[in-house]
């Protein structure tokens, strides 16, 4: 299989074009860190962005940064980092997870929509996308948004874009919204609670005046593999605040008394708060499990039930995020785990983040969509990718 | 003038059957066909512009909406929705061969749940009242645009509204979990929920913000968030438009940022001090509204540090507001500048372009400078924290050729806007007045595309046509 490495957008519009004329499938990737993610596809030639590299605007007073859709993750991390900013929706490395030596491209990060904990007080990476650059199944080259923080000019083709695994349009470039990062980070820690206690506890935090920033609960099997969280010995809630280090001082102190019925909670100091975050992140306590893993979004109540669900079906490892809102699932890599992952969802959302591409292949990796939505979604694939050249498969079988 | 599409004669010949028709899917108050109670409707916030519909319906429920999507598909009759009609850029400006569809009487609130922080409104429900129905719990909702008294959540989706404070909180768009919407057949469909994440295409990212052209909003789910301890705005005013844009730049490089960062020019200090009397420096040139949020000594701190970083720049004047009293006062002035300019010129436009921050006292130069060309004032008060400006023209609507050189105006401010790496619109959205300006920020191609996806969820145009793109040649529409 031959790879496709353009050195600019104009590139890009060449080799699609030549794809969509010879109606040549294309595999669109970065680095191909994210390859296990969805359906598997078959395309006879892949199209990488990783030529794409370098950061061309950075404005931190701004807070706005474009960078070429193949430029790192890390690169672009370490560059708003020097100027004691971040980037806002805490996009987790999975590069364990996958087992994958490619490092994670910002392209990557926006076509998959990936977000962490901070998602949860402000916002996912579809909210921080100002504007991209792509190229669509025609090859041609599309702008959307731009370089402001505020524009409502025309359709949000970035939103529609960020999410859609390169399957309506190869991303080129990307202008993202950065922020100041904290000064200082403080986590409140209560153990022991069940799953039910711990999301009231989160919800209780979360909807204080207190500006929480990051909330899970781990069983204790699950924060026993967390370096930072294993001292505990039980299973672990963690409420995160981030700001200056007045105000993390401050707030900690109240919302430990106001979570006081709920436990007496111990404060992790920045550093240890920095090290469990990055590893509830990066789902690190699943990296190591067999089978397959399912990503699930509900609503944050309905969180524990899910868990629940699931236990019940099959021996299941699991953490939640987003205060009860966001499941990690780790489980058996068969239909029958998978449906009950499905069926536990309900009404919330579901994606199978991981497993032998057997199942990713038989399976729905995401929720069906009701008639008449996927009659649209097929209509707007086809405004974009009228051939089906791009990711064909990816996300919806035959799409 | 904004040139409309040609109405479709086969609808006109029909509108007596097909009022008929609409009269029974809606209660009999439901259904307005006379010319007199038609007039209400003729225009919105942009009200230079007016067209008298053929009907207009205000269905109560979903269902109520669908029965009149299918009906009006199935005769090929153009819809446009609306909401409290306060679309500052002709969004629900009706067309005569029109159905135009109200939500306003969607009114109820349908669910809060405090425990995970959203509730579900139907789409009539004005932007205050979602956070008058959890403000007593403590919360609120975040998007504040300054029609919030009157406009309606449906309204606020399909424009994305914005509002003083989504430096700190986002825009509309960051603020949905899911809606529920009507197709231009008629099928209802449920996109997002209460959850965070959806799987999938972006729905509810791509229909916040669609002029009303893709779908049919009813019902809204919004997260709400806790409000803060407390919040506090200090004034800082400067020499020059250009020392205090710097301020702002110095303020968000330091890493603060305050929930609202709102500028002035003199013109704008002055309009709003003789309306307000908020005690604004008129000696100053510009001046920048500061507000942070938290305990008191979390503001203290925060307004410490701002105070600093102001006092480098040289300032004419800086006051920290000691009271709830005095921040009101502080923002009362700012709240009503719309008013405050009405009273000194009999008619206004009110633009929106967005630009770097960076570039802003290069601009307001240049504005100045075509202000001083054409012969027309004009006061600006700037989002400073995320680049959006709004220039108030004035102008007179009695001349004619007064109205013509503020749009010639508006739109030579625009343009600058997107030469300058901004945009045409940053919260009021494109509607007719943007319409024909399209083509200054996007691409021929890139128009394409977006009327394709217009074209995927509505294949016959029949959704609020004649806004946001272009018309083709002879006026058509693009469908």
């Amino acid at each position: 299989m031959s790879v496709l490495v353009p050195g600019d957008t104009e590139g890009v519009v060449a080799a699609i074009r030549a794809a969509h004329a010879a109606g040549t499938p294309l595999a669109v990737e970065g680095n191909g860190s994210k390859a296990g993610l969805l359906r598997p596809m078959q395309a006879a030639q892949t199209l990488s962005t990783r030529g794409l590299a370098g950061i061309s605007l950075y404005s931190p007073q701004e807070l706005i940064l474009t960078a070429g859709a193949g430029t790192t993750v890390a690169a672009v991390a370490e560059v708003v980092a020097a100027k004691g900013q971040h980037i806002i929706a805490e996009p987790p490395d999975l590069s364990a997870f996958y087992g994958s030596t490619g490092a994670a491209t910002l392209g990557g990060m926006v076509a998959a929509n990936l977000s962490g904990p901070r998602r949860v007080m402000w916002g996912a990476t579809r909210d921080h996308v100002m504007g991209v650059v792509a190229v669509n199944g025609i090859g041609e080259r599309i702008h959307s948004g731009g370089r402001v923080l505020k524009n409502v000019t025309g359709l949000d083709l970035c939103k529609l874009l960020t999410g859609s695994h390169g399957t309506l349009a190869v991303l080129t470039e990307i202008t993202l919204k950065v922020l100041p990062a904290p000064e200082r980070r403080g986590t409140l820690v209560l153990k022991g609670l069940d799953p039910a206690r711990a999301v009231a506890a989160l919800s209780h935090a979360l909807g204080s005046p207190y500006a929480v920033s990051g909330a899970a609960h781990l069983p204790a099997e699950m924060a026993a593999r967390v370096p930072a969280l294993a001292w505990i010995g039980d299973s672990v809630t963690v409420a995160r605040i981030e700001d200056f280090a007045p105000a993390v001082a401050y707030r900690t102190e109240r919302l430990r008394a106001d979570l006081a019925e709920f436990g007496a909670a111990e404060l992790l100091d920045d550093a240890a708060s920095v090290a469990a975050w990055a590893a509830i992140r990066d789902v690190a306590p699943l990296v190591a499990e067999p089978g397959a893993v399912w990503r699930v979004s509900v609503r944050p109540s309905a969180g524990p039930a899910v868990a629940a669900a699931v236990a019940r079906a099959f021996e299941a490892r699991w953490f939640m995020d987003w205060g009860g809102g966001l499941l990690w699932i780790a489980g058996p890599a068969t239909a029958a785990a998978h449906d009950a992952v499905v069926a536990a969802a309900g009404q919330g959302a579901w994606t199978l983040m991981r497993g032998p591409e057997a199942l990713r292949a038989a399976v729905a990796v995401i929720p069906p969509e009701a008639p008449a939505l996927a009659r649209i979604g097929r209509n707007v694939k086809a405004a974009f990718d009228p051939k089906g050249i791009l990711n064909p498969g990816r996300m919806v079988a035959g799409i | 003038m904004i040139a409309q599409p040609a109405p479709k004669r086969e609808v006109m010949a029909r509108r007596d059957i097909i009022v008929a028709g609409l009269g029974r899917l809606v209660p009999e108050s439901g259904l307005i066909a006379d010319p007199i109670r038609l007039k209400p409707y003729e225009t919105d916030g942009l009200s230079a512009y007016r067209q008298t519909p053929m009907a207009v319906v205000l269905p109560e429920t979903t269902e109520q909406v669908a029965a009149v999507m299918a009906f009006c598909h199935q005769e090929g009759v153009r819809v446009v929705p609306r909401g409290a009609g306060t679309s500052l850029s002709g969004g629900a400006l009706p067309m005569v061969d029109s159905v135009v569809l109200g939500l306003m009487r969607m009114n109820r609130v349908l669910e809060i749940d405090y425990a995970d922080r959203c509730a579900v409104v139907q789409a009539g429900v004005t932007n205050i009242g979602i956070t008058q129905a959890v403000q007593d719990e403590g919360f609120f909702y975040a998007p504040d645009p300054s029609s919030q008294l009157a406009c309606m959540i449906g309204g606020n989706v399909n424009m994305n509204s914005g509002g003083a404070h989504c430096l700190r909180y986002g825009v509309t768009a960051n603020n949905l979990l899911g809606l529920r919407i009507v197709t231009v057949a008629g099928e209802v469909v449920e996109i997002g929920g209460a959850h965070l994440d959806a799987a999938g295409y972006d729905w509810l990212g791509l229909l916040t913000g669609s002029e009303g052209m893709l779908a049919v909003v009813t019902e809204v789910t919004v997260r709400i968030l806790r409000s803060p301890e407390g919040a506090r705005a200090m004034l800082a005013a400067f020499g020059s438009n250009e020392i205090a844009g710097a301020c702002v730049d110095a303020i968000i490089g330091s890493g603060i940022i305050p929930v609202a960062l709102e500028f002035m020019d003199r013109p704008a200090i002055h309009a709003c001090e003789a309306f307000a009397h908020a005690g604004y420096p008129l000696d100053a040139e510009a001046m920048l509204i500061i507000e942070v949020e938290g305990s008191v000594a979390e503001q203290d701190y925060v307004l410490d540090r701002i105070r600093e970083i102001c006092n480098r720049f040289d300032p004419v004047s800086l006051r920290v507001s000691q009271s709830a009293e005095e921040s009101l006062a502080i923002w009362k002035g700012r709240k009503g500048a719309f008013g405050a300019v009405g009273r000194i010129s009999p008619d206004y436009l009110c633009m929106d372009g967005t630009i770097p921050t960076s570039r802003l006292a290069e601009v307001l130069g240049r504005i100045g400078a075509m202000s001083a060309a054409c012969g027309l004032q004009v006061a600006n008060i700037f989002h400073a924290g995320d680049g959006n400006l709004h220039p108030l023209i004035m102008f007179d609507a009695n001349d004619p050729s007064s109205f013509h050189k503020a749009e010639t105006f508006g739109a030579d401010i625009l343009k600058l806007c997107v030469e300058v790496g901004g945009c045409l619109t940053g919260e009021h959205g494109v509607g007719v007045e943007k319409r024909d300006l399209m083509g200054v920020q996007f691409s021929e191609i890139e128009l394409e595309q977006q009327r394709r996806v217009k074209s995927a969820f509505d294949p016959g145009w029949l959704l609020n046509p004649s806004k946001v793109f272009p018309l083709k040649p002879e006026g058509a529409l693009a469908a």
